[in-house]
């Protein structure tokens, strides 16, 4: 087994815009379900809006770069409040139902062949990132070192990325310590008891799922943005890998997600490139490297039960905090 | 532990306040709320038929009634949390059929459960804090930029610590309101209730569940929301409290007002002894249940 | 004397709690004699309904021990105190509403069901109203119809001990008055019932013994006339509005 290749493999996860767009849009599902306690199952359809948004608006509107990035910032918007209109005054659990769909249809539209033209179908839609590239401040040339070598390109992705990152990341902090935050924290545990204080809370909940939902879609796009986005990326398998990102970390924190992320994807990383190379080895009995690889997201799946059941306030949470944890 | 010391005074009770004769419906001299033809039904049961209903401003009435009587319907009904079948009611002039229950909150009518909601998972402070109205930071765009509430915040939170302190809860204030005892709990309620500064305090069963001993101080800060102005509508069960307190009582039973009046009035009412408060009002059970015979010449 | 009957509830020294670390009773002692209506009163998380729970299994008993009839049942879940002739009636939560009062009778004897017919007859003859309105849907109920219920439930079984926790509570004066008559028909009938209770007036004037409990431990004991007259009882729990 080569395992300088396997580590290799797993330590280029912890800088890699994946990672990042996988943070931001843990991040946005924290604000909706660690703070509000909405239950939104479809944030992979948020990301798809997101996504789509940028290439879209650069492909089909040629819109310049920053442009695109509001485009797909107001679609996710808009896509949260066309969800939340119907949804929010209704029980938890409706939520959680309309947004596993909302996510499928949004996903089922970009495959569809109908506007092939502007979404690509299955294809998918390539080369909208020029615009982006043609504002690079680094040069030619290779940045880093060791497993974390970049091209120019690849490395201002990366601190492109990580500056998003960095904003919503304080963005969300201020949000979450202000008196919204407060008021938000109270919602979630209960409605009619700030009712009562004279505070609205359909809005409340309506601007918590625009702003979590922004920030996801950003993440979407900065998904998308190193290669080529394909609504293959965006299915329903994307949303539990972030809710067991955001669960692994502390669902009612704000670097929780941060954290759940990168330990999410080095995993990943890591089984990804070991049990291949272990079932090659002849360690796996009589499984395939092909089948090995798939194993992981069998052992991903045992992670989020065991996560759930055992420490649900996950590593950075405070039990206390968690109004979903039963004693 | 502390326990009940004497009540400070005895409550001067407000009087003249109805035009006519006591009985349900009667017009107020200056009513603050003032209810016509409020109905709600639940399937085919009738959960509140109320023809007429005047509650006088700046006194204090209590709203007296066997379970299923209706009064919490009523509470939901007039603050917004239900929607009736019929009726109109107006605060303060102000007609109310139709806003909805944060609006209510808003224009000065606040509510208390019946089932206490501190928000547990808060701290004591931070519940005080959450009661104050017009708050810059509660504002989305605004609350991203501290300096432009620092401030208020600052004189809210001087506010909640000079009311924690009159409750007696000020040594709390940084505990979460979840790991506070259930007369406490009721304690914060009424106190981050009086932080939106409400014209008319509606409480449903303040003295649910908490230690008698306790109850004597629950009922003075009663006592001081009428010294301060304010109007208090509450529900209760505890005829002592009532007795001791209340102005004016309303007596309901399936969904209609039954009785109204003052009330040593209302609690001789015979409609109302059967419906509600029982023959054995005064007696000791010990005696009803032949547990124990007092010498001759004693009830 | 009092003093020659079996012990049937003997609480030894109980330390229990819910979380970790959090001890509610902090060494708390029970009798309960044979017959005897025992009434536990005290300010709220002083560990009343605690001290109920922890005889009946349902709360972490850390220090100490339950015994029933000399035999020691720290510990065990309720459907071996049920067996052992135990019955408890909680707080909230205490009818299936969405099945009949019949139904709900049914529920008591599910252990042993043939002796539905025997408790039936016990219950109804306790409780007429109940016995007139078989079919009703107890979710239909008010609360003090379903205190009833609850009750009635605990009784299929006919059990020798009764634990009852706060049965007036939430109950229109009438009602509560009703429910304490009640409790002491039930004890009469030779059930040793222990209630805790928040309407201490009313609680004292039935019970044979009375527990004030305070922080976690029995802070004070005595007959239960000797507890309503006591002043520090008085200053300290009842309040003098009540007298």
């Amino acid at each position: 087994m080569d395992i300088v290749s396997i580590l290799n493999n797993t330590a280029q996860a912890l800088f890699s815009p994946v990672t990042i767009a996988f943070a931001m849009a843990a991040l946005g599902l924290a604000i909706h379900f660690g703070f509000v306690g909405l239950l939104n199952f479809g944030i992979a359809g948020f990301m798809a809006v997101g996504a789509y948004g940028y290439a879209i608006s650069t492909l089909t509107f040629g819109f310049p770069w920053w442009a695109a990035f509001l485009a797909a910032m107001a679609a996710s918007a808009v896509f949260a409040v066309i969800l939340g209109i119907p949804t929010l005054q209704l029980r938890g659990d409706y939520l959680a139902i309309v947004t596993i769909a909302a996510a499928e249809i949004v996903r089922l539209l970009l495959l569809s062949t109908t506007w092939i033209e502007t979404t690509g179908s299955a294809d998918g839609l390539v080369a909208y990132a020029n615009d982006f590239r043609s504002i690079n401040p680094f040069p030619d040339g290779t940045y880093g070192f060791g497993p974390w070598s970049y091209t120019a390109n690849q490395f201002w992705v990366l601190i492109f990325a990580l500056i998003i990152l960095a904003l919503s990341t304080l963005l969300l902090w201020r949000l979450v310590k202000s008196p919204w935050g407060r008021v938000i924290k109270g919602i979630r545990e209960d409605e009619d008891a700030v009712r009562a204080l004279g505070k609205n809370v359909f809005a409340y909940k309506m601007q918590a799922l625009v702003v979590g939902g922004i920030v996801a879609g950003l993440g979407g796009a900065l998904y998308v943005l190193p290669s080529s986005a394909n609504p293959m990326l965006f299915a329903t398998s994307l949303t539990f890998f972030v809710w067991t990102a955001l669960l692994l970390g502390g669902a009612a924190t704000v670097f929780g997600p941060l954290l759940g992320a990168v330990i999410f994807w080095v995993l990943q990383a890591f089984l990804g490139s070991l049990l291949p190379a272990m079932a090659e080895a002849g360690l796996l009995g009589a499984l395939s490297s092909a089948q090995a690889g798939a194993l992981r997201f069998v052992l991903v799946g045992l992670l989020l039960v065991i996560i759930v059941i055992l420490r649900p306030q996950g590593i950075v949470g405070d039990k206390r905090e968690l109004t979903f944890v039963r004693k | 532990m502390s326990g009940s010391k004497p009540m400070k005074k005895t409550p001067q009770k407000s009087t003249g306040l109805h035009q006519g004769e006591a009985r349900p419906g009667v017009p107020k001299v200056d009513p603050i709320l003032v209810a016509d033809h409020v109905s709600r039904k639940f399937g085919g049961l009738v959960a509140v038929d109320v023809e007429h209903l005047e509650i006088p401003r700046g006194a204090i009435t209590a709203l007296i009634g066997p379970n299923g009587a209706g009064k919490t319907t009523l509470f939901n009904l007039l603050t917004g949390f239900d929607k009736p079948d019929t009726g109109s009611w107006s605060f303060s002039g102000e007609n109310l059929a139709g806003i909805p229950a944060h609006k209510v909150a808003e224009m000065g009518q606040v509510r208390t459960f019946q089932l206490t909601k501190a928000l547990g998972l808060l701290t004591v402070l931070e519940n005080m804090k959450l009661g104050a109205k017009d708050q810059t930071g509660e504002s989305l765009f605004q609350s991203i930029f501290p300096f432009l509430w620092k401030k208020q915040e600052a004189e809210i939170e001087e506010r909640a610590l000079e009311i924690l302190e009159r409750f007696k809860l000020l040594k709390l204030k940084d505990d979460f309101a979840a790991s506070l005892s259930g007369g406490q709990r009721k304690l914060l309620e009424m106190a981050r209730a009086l932080m939106t500064n409400p014209t008319l305090v509606m409480l449903d069963e303040p003295m649910a569940g908490v230690n008698p001993a306790l109850t004597e101080s629950l009922l003075e800060h009663i006592l001081d929301l009428k010294t301060e102005g304010m109007t208090v509508l509450f529900v209760e069960h505890d005829m002592h409290m009532v007795r001791h307190i209340a102005d004016w009582v309303v007596v309901m039973a399936e969904g209609r007002i039954i009785a109204e009046g003052p009330p040593e009035d209302v609690m001789k009412d015979e409609a109302v002894v059967d419906a509600y408060l029982g023959s054995h009002q005064d007696v000791d059970l010990g005696v009803v249940t032949g547990r124990i015979t007092l010498p001759k010449g004693e009830k | 004397m009092a003093e020659e009957k079996n012990v049937v509830v003997n609480v030894d020294n109980l330390v229990a709690g819910y979380l970790p670390g959090v001890n509610i009773l902090n060494g708390c002692n029970l009798i309960a004699r044979e017959g005897e209506l025992i009434g536990i009163i005290g300010p709220n998380g002083a560990g009343k309904s605690t001290l109920l729970k922890a005889i009946f299994g349902q709360s972490k008993v850390r220090e100490g021990a339950v015994y029933l009839n000399g035999e020691n049942i720290t510990g065990l879940k309720a459907d071996k105190l049920v067996e052992r002739g135990v019955g408890y009636v909680p707080q909230n939560n205490n009818v299936f509403p969405s099945l009949t009062i019949e139904e709900n009778l049914q529920m008591g004897v599910y252990q042993k069901p043939d002796k539905y017919d025997k408790g039936l007859e016990l219950v109804t003859s306790l409780f007429p109203e109940l016995g007139a309105r078989l079919k009703q849907r107890a979710g239909s109920l008010s609360g003090g119809e379903r205190q009833m219920v609850a009750m009635g439930r605990a009784l299929m079984m006919n059990p020798s001990v009764l634990l009852l926790d706060e049965p007036s509570a939430g109950l229109s004066p009438v009602r509560q008055d009703e429910a304490f008559l009640r409790v002491s028909d039930i004890n009469k009938a030779g059930v040793t019932t222990i209630m805790v209770e928040q309407n201490a007036r009313r609680c004292l004037q039935i019970c044979d013994r009375g527990y004030v409990l305070d922080q976690g431990k029995d802070a004070v004991t005595g007959s239960g006339r000797d507890l309503l007259n006591d002043p520090k009882v008085i200053e300290l729990y009842l309040g003098s509005l009540g007298a």
